[in-house]
């Protein structure tokens, strides 16, 4: 297939999709007036019947919480899914002087670096923990802090730590708090069970509106999620990590 | 499609040029960067929606989560190869 010929089929093609893009977003409702009566009814009635601000999160852990169960399970699967791909790999390679290569040393940073990226990680991770804890109060929760937790971690391999980082969060205790996340999510799931109440309802005291201790299970379920996520992004992230630039030839960074 | 604000309209320009700039990209890398930058562009996007929640997921999944996949795959075909 020529270029032109690839090209005249490019762009056939797009003008079809554009066609339909067009039209299709020409039979949209305007913004604000989605006509089903569900957003309604939330607004409504969420703040008084769950004492949660924030309803979407009310309403992704709460109302519709049966759903974001089974989101969360695809990020535990897709974590699962890494480490068997990534170890078997680790174990194809492993050599006896893979450290001692010379040729593989790790790229050194600056002190200034380094002191920068303290305080930053220090600051990420409080901020994740504010998200993730102020869930039920304002925009964010579980996923977001979670991910912003994680992201702590992160900037300390970033700033040049990154035999601390190695050793830090083993692989095993973020298995271990992975599964405490996805597990926790059920827990409180059965317990309402447990209290004669449906699967995954709100049973627990829900508090005063607009503290941090409100909407029962809420806050509860956003602090497990997070647990969950930042522990599976985590382990997604090392073991890319150990994978890609733990063991790598220093002239093989540059290009960007 | 309603009323449009005129931050919507540079954020829609915004995101028509960046998601460009990803597909024109040649570089890897560069790509993971315009990545990036568009899934903050989107995140702007949501915010102007009163989306905030979504606008939150998207920094970290759009801007944090896929670039960085992204170059640690790269980081990890170069090192194979060098």
């Amino acid at each position: 297939m020529t270029a032109r010929l690839r090209m005249a089929l490019f762009l056939s093609s797009m003008a079809v999709v554009a066609a339909f893009t067009g039209w299709g977003a020409a039979q949209l409702p305007g913004f604000g007036r989605y006509p089903g009566p569900y957003g309604d009814v939330i607004d409504r009635v969420g703040v008084q019947q769950r004492r949660a601000t924030d309803l979407v999160s009310a309403v992704n852990v709460d109302y519709r919480a049966i759903d974001t169960l089974g989101e969360e399970f695809i990020l535990f699967t897709a974590a699962t899914g890494v480490i068997v791909l990534l170890r078997a790999m680790r174990d194809e390679r492993r050599r006896p002087d893979e450290e001692a290569d010379p040729g593989r040393e790790r790229p050194g940073t600056t002190d200034l670096i380094r002191a920068a990226g303290l305080p930053l990680a220090t600051g990420i991770g409080l901020l994740g923990v504010y998200v993730l804890s102020h869930g039920q109060l304002t925009p964010g929760g579980g996923f977001q802090g979670g991910v912003v937790v994680a992201c702590s971690p992160v900037v300390v391999f970033l700033a040049g730590e990154r035999i601390t980082v190695r050793r830090l969060p083993p692989t095993s205790a973020l298995e271990v708090a992975e599964t405490i996340g996805a597990g926790g999510f059920i827990a409180v799931g059965l317990a309402g069970l447990l209290a004669g109440a449906a699967f995954l309802q709100n049973i627990a005291p829900l508090g005063s509106t607009g503290s941090l201790d409100s909407s029962g299970t809420i806050a509860i379920i956003n602090v497990v999620v997070s647990v969950e996520v930042a522990a599976a992004f985590l382990l997604i992230i090392s073991e890319f990590l150990e994978q890609a630039l733990i063991v790598r030839p220093t002239g093989g960074r540059g290009g960007g | 499609m309603g009323e449009t604000s005129g931050l919507q309209v540079v954020v829609y320009v915004l995101i028509a040029a960046a998601g460009t700039a990803v597909v024109l990209s040649r570089e890897l890398v560069k790509v993971a960067m315009m990545l990036s930058f568009l899934g903050l562009v989107l995140a702007v996007a949501f915010l102007t929606f009163q989306a905030p929640d979504v606008s939150l997921s998207e920094i970290a999944v759009g801007s944090l989560a896929l670039p960085l996949l992204i170059l640690l795959a790269v980081s990890k075909t170069r090192s194979r190869q060098g």
